[in-house]
């Protein structure tokens, strides 16, 4: 039997004797909201320890400090207007003549994107090409993984390393693979060319099309992977009962495999759509100027026009953008988590 | 039906793995290309590795890359061990949400937006208190250790949710301390997710050229930025032979990999 | 069920050091509770335990036993309460720092070192000699009979195997007291009941005060000088095998330890030690030996094991202690046979008789008309 899992305890007290807080302890639990004292179960045993505060507080303040505190940056940023000096942008507080607090906010940058219809299109545009991605990986990636968990057993772990492989690869080069394939000249066209099945080449590069095929060959392993990972768990003798109560395999397949495996149809999709609708390099490689996505055009604001407020207006709004699917995703594996947790206990 | 399936699921492996394939194919027949133009084939040639090998920049580059990966994916480890550890074994506790929420965040963050608001805030902190000053392989490293923690972390959390508490609580009742605990006792059973998280901070930072393009300073290039900018120009047959080394020495690292845990294996199932 | 003759017969020691006013306990547990949430674990336990003891903390998954053995080693804090060992209060102390050692369900044995380095581990922190270390991790290996698998890792060997290797390292420092949380649980059933008796001359051999938890009542019953009862974070009963078995205190214990019927009746009059219960439920009148006096109309419960009645199928003269019923089911078991008696009200008695002779000269069959009878000694008066 495992023991019972342990909670926390609610009053989260100062720490007694020699580690009671000390000022910079107070100021710092008040600043975080964050608790010395933590219940723990297996390294510490309930009497509180400076090491275990330690051993929170070092990561978590890295990424306070470097993930964190840069959102508020970006945040800061995105109201202010742009000039010519450096840094490129004006304070958001300043100080009046008659010592007095002045604060400038400018809504000017989220009114152009609003107003311009370039952001507009490009916002559009990422989510559309990012949603059609993930269902051309979810068509491609799901009979795979089918596929592997249902080969041999000792075929499956190298299956799941070829798959892993690419990843392990530059992904810069990966996508740089495919310029000599789609280029007018390239491989595909010049394929094409002696098959006979056309006379001029076909502009394959620079379009959605290109664009969609990097997205999809990029990411693949990150819809296989997951969507593996649940088929491979589900419990076959499910499928058998299903064939002994009379139920058609195609039939097993729609009623009980795909809506346990959903999971990872979620996490799957989430893995490929969120990262693809910011995408940078594959648009910017392989599509054209007009393959408009929000993350080559933040980029372009960045470093060709200078004008880091907007720049960081496009930051903001991607990420609004983002959020739901993002928290979504965050639920899901939480889930996911919680049970295998319960599924040990 | 019964007898078609197998040959159907047979053709769905090919073609996907055709696809994931022949691209890395292509690149490495023609990194041997004696023609400049990559796509049509002018005899066998091995000039571009030559070129390649003699190409200082992108050698300074690869160097600046690999000093950048060694220290990223050694103090992710770190980072991630710590985080792993606060995650699977501290229970829960106030503010375990906010940390949960930092710690995945990076995973699914554009890097647009990782590299914009790492190089805004240096600036800002330039500002402020006049660090970090010239911007290079510092802020790169930094920059690289926020996102590869994420990665880290979830693969040392997971190790250690699967590891037996038990074996920890038997090191505390023989009279180890909790430090030393986890130095002789966790350390050693977790070592594999420890090199697999090393391994894999150490490749996301040798691939990263978005956050490294905007946290990087004036003379510090890494090397998929010295490749993205001779590939914005075209195809280049040095790009190829660079790309086929990459996958060379990946490969050869999995083979060997592979080899010594189906070997470990193997012992294992002798003994028993 | 005859478990409790399986109960151990100690004769060499001082059988029954709780009984002594003046023996000092090693354990003393005042008071404890421990809650997870709002979940009470433990609920205000109080124990004490003695030098030599082989005690168990009995109940089903879930009702405390071993959230109380995990405070015992210092792996849970309690939330109230003391826990004092050897005279020296323990609740507060981690526990790296106890005199108590633990041998684990799971045996979390170390997988990355060898059989000689887990039994050494306890040695070594202690900061103990490397001659010291080696000699003592010897008469470990001797004592479990493992010396050839010195240098196997905790793959390499059998379950049994392991669980030697999980007792000889949580006894390697000298505990003053071995926790034992399910020692014998991953074994089959074979292997089980041979390794309860080496564990039992194992702890004989040593004289070291053994704690175990366990849900298997046959195994408490086998190994225990003392068992402890435990439902829902508290202590029903602490008592030796034969007087949980023979005496126990309540509805849960009489029916959790071996089998039991249960009759609920009321306390009509009491007489030369004999309580007169009447159970309206099936229309009977039984006269139960009683220690305590207990007042006309108290409501309470007539316990009754199944060996100690008899059935036969010639009606008897007396009206007390009398149950009417057909034969519905019966179990040949080759020692015993087993008697399901459906009374007129449709109850199922559970009667069991030993087979004593080859051929029996009348055996009951199915539907055939029986009565059951007791001596008043037999059955057990339960106030609910």
């Amino acid at each position: 039997m495992m023991p019972p899992p342990v909670h926390p305890q609610v009053p989260l007290s100062p720490p007694p004797g020699p580690s009671s807080p000390t000022l910079i302890g107070y100021l710092w639990r008040w600043l975080l909201g964050f608790p010395f004292v933590v219940r723990v179960r297996g390294l510490a045993m309930g009497t509180v320890s400076w090491g275990r505060a330690l051993v929170t507080a070092v990561p978590f303040l890295w990424l306070l400090l470097f993930f964190g505190l840069p959102f508020l940056v970006v945040l800061k940023l995105s109201f202010s207007q742009a000039v010519l000096a450096q840094p490129p942008y004006t304070p958001l507080f300043s100080w009046a003549e008659d010592g007095i607090m002045v604060l400038r906010i400018n809504f000017q940058n989220y009114l152009l994107l609003v107003q311009d219809s370039l952001y507009w299109v490009a916002y559009l545009n990422s989510l559309r090409i990012a949603a059609i991605a993930t269902v051309c990986c979810l068509l491609l990636g799901y009979p795979m993984a089918y596929a592997i968990s249902k080969a041999k057993a000792e075929f499956r772990i190298p299956l799941l390393m070829l798959i892993i492989l690419p990843f392990w690869t530059s992904f810069l080069i990966r996508v740089y693979a495919w310029i000599g394939i789609l280029k007018n000249n390239g491989l595909l066209n010049n394929f094409l060319l002696w098959l006979g099945v056309i006379d001029d080449p076909l502009p394959l590069m620079h379009t959605d099309f290109s664009v969609l095929i990097g997205i999809v060959y990029s990411y693949l392993p990150f819809m296989v992977l997951p969507l593996y990972a649940t088929l491979s768990r589900m419990d076959e003798s499910l499928l058998e009962a299903a064939a002994d109560l009379g139920c058609r395999p195609g039939k097993a397949f729609l009623t009980i495999t795909l809506p346990l495996s959903m999971p990872g149809v979620i996490a799957g999709s989430m893995l490929v759509f969120i990262p693809s609708v910011g995408e940078f390099v594959i648009p910017d490689l392989l599509g054209g100027p007009n393959t408009l996505m929000i993350g080559k055009v933040l980029w372009t604001e960045f470093f060709s026009n200078k004008d880091w407020p907007v720049a960081s207006a496009v930051a903001v709004a991607t990420l609004l953008l983002l959020v739901v699917p993002i928290v979504r995703f965050q639920k899901a594996q939480e889930e996911t988590a919680k049970k295998t947790e319960e599924g040990r206990t | 039906m019964r007898h078609w399936r197998p040959f159907l699921l047979f053709t769905v492996l090919a073609f996907g793995y055709a696809f994931l394939y022949l691209p890395i194919m292509s690149l490495i027949v023609y990194s041997f290309n004696e023609s400049r133009l990559v796509t049509v084939w002018a005899g066998f040639s091995t000039k571009w590795y030559g070129e390649l090998v003699h190409n200082d920049q992108i050698l300074s580059a690869a160097g600046l890359s690999l000093q950048i990966a060694v220290i990223n994916a050694t103090g992710a480890v770190i980072l991630g061990t710590l985080a792993g550890l606060v995650l699977a074994r501290f229970g829960r506790f106030r503010g375990r949400t906010a940390f949960t929420t930092l710690i995945t965040a990076p995973l699914v963050m554009p890097e647009v937006i990782i590299g914009l608001s790492l190089l805004l805030m240096f600036v800002a902190m330039e500002n402020v208190i006049g660090w970090p000053g010239t911007r290079g392989m510092t802020t790169i490293v930094i920059a690289h250790l926020t996102f590869s923690t994420a990665y880290v972390t979830v693969v040392i959390q997971s190790r250690l949710s699967q590891m037996d508490v038990s074996i920890e609580e038997a090191a505390l009742d023989l009279g180890a301390k909790p430090a030393k605990v986890f130095f002789v006792i966790t350390v050693p059973v977790i070592a594999p997710a420890l090199v697999a998280g090393w391994l894999l901070a150490f490749t996301l930072s040798l691939d990263d050229l978005v956050v490294a393009s905007f946290v990087s300073g004036p003379g510090a290039s890494t090397l998929p930025m010295v490749v993205y900018s001779s590939v914005r120009l075209g195809v280049s047959p040095q790009i190829n032979a660079l790309a086929t080394i990459i996958v060379g020495i990946v490969t050869v690292a999995i083979l060997v990999a592979g080899y010594l845990m189906h070997r470990q294996e193997k012992q294992r199932l002798k003994m028993q | 069920m005859p478990v409790a003759q399986g109960a151990r017969m100690r004769a060499s020691q001082n059988l029954e050091a709780w009984q002594d006013p003046k023996a000092r306990p090693i354990v003393q547990i005042e008071n404890v509770t421990k809650a997870f949430g709002s979940h009470y674990a433990v609920d205000s336990v109080s124990l004490e335990i003695f030098q030599g003891e082989f005690f168990s903390l009995l109940g089903a998954s879930g009702c405390g036993k071993t959230t109380l053995l995990r405070m015992l080693a210092g792996l849970e804090t309690p939330d109230s309460g003391h826990i004092v060992i050897d005279g020296a209060d323990m609740t507060h102390v981690p526990p790296y720092r106890r005199p108590v050692n633990m041998m684990f369900q799971s045996y979390a044995l170390f997988p990355h070192m060898t059989v000689e380095q887990n039994i050494a581990f306890g040695l070594k922190q202690e900061g103990a000699s490397k001659a010291q270390i080696k000699e003592r991790v010897g008469e470990m290996l001797r004592l479990v009979r493992l010396e050839p698998y010195a240098k196997r890792r905790p793959h390499q060997l059998s379950g049994g195997q392991r669980q030697r290797v999980a007792l000889a390292r949580s006894l390697a420092k000298h505990p003053r007291l071995l926790l034992l949380d399910e020692p014998l649980g991953a074994l089959d059933k074979k292997l089980r009941e041979h390794t309860q008796f080496e564990l039992v001359n194992i702890q004989e051999q040593l004289g070291t005060t053994f704690i175990m938890v366990t849900h298997d009542q046959e195994e408490a019953m086998t190994m225990s000088t003392r068992i402890a009862v435990m439902d829902e974070g508290r202590i029903l009963q602490i008592g030796s095998p034969s007087t949980i078995y023979e005496y126990p205190a309540t509805r849960y214990v009489a029916d959790f330890i071996g089998s039991v019927n249960l009759f609920d009746g009321r306390v009509i009059s009491e007489e030369g030690g004999l309580v007169f219960v009447h159970c309206d439920e099936v229309g009977a009148t039984m006269a139960i030996a009683h220690g305590e006096p207990l007042i006309a109309g108290t409501p309470v419960s007539v316990a009754l094991r199944p060996e100690k009645m008899t059935v036969t199928d010639i009606k008897p003269e007396s009206d007390v202690n009398v149950l009417r019923g057909v034969v519905s089911e019966i179990a040949y078991l080759g020692d015993v046979s087993i008697y399901y008696v459906a009374l007129p009200n449709k109850t199922l008695v559970h009667v069991q008789l030993t087979n004593l002779a080859r051929h029996t000269s009348s055996p009951l069959t199915w539907e055939q008309e029986v009565w059951l009878t007791w001596e008043p000694e037999n059955g057990v008066v339960l106030q609910t």
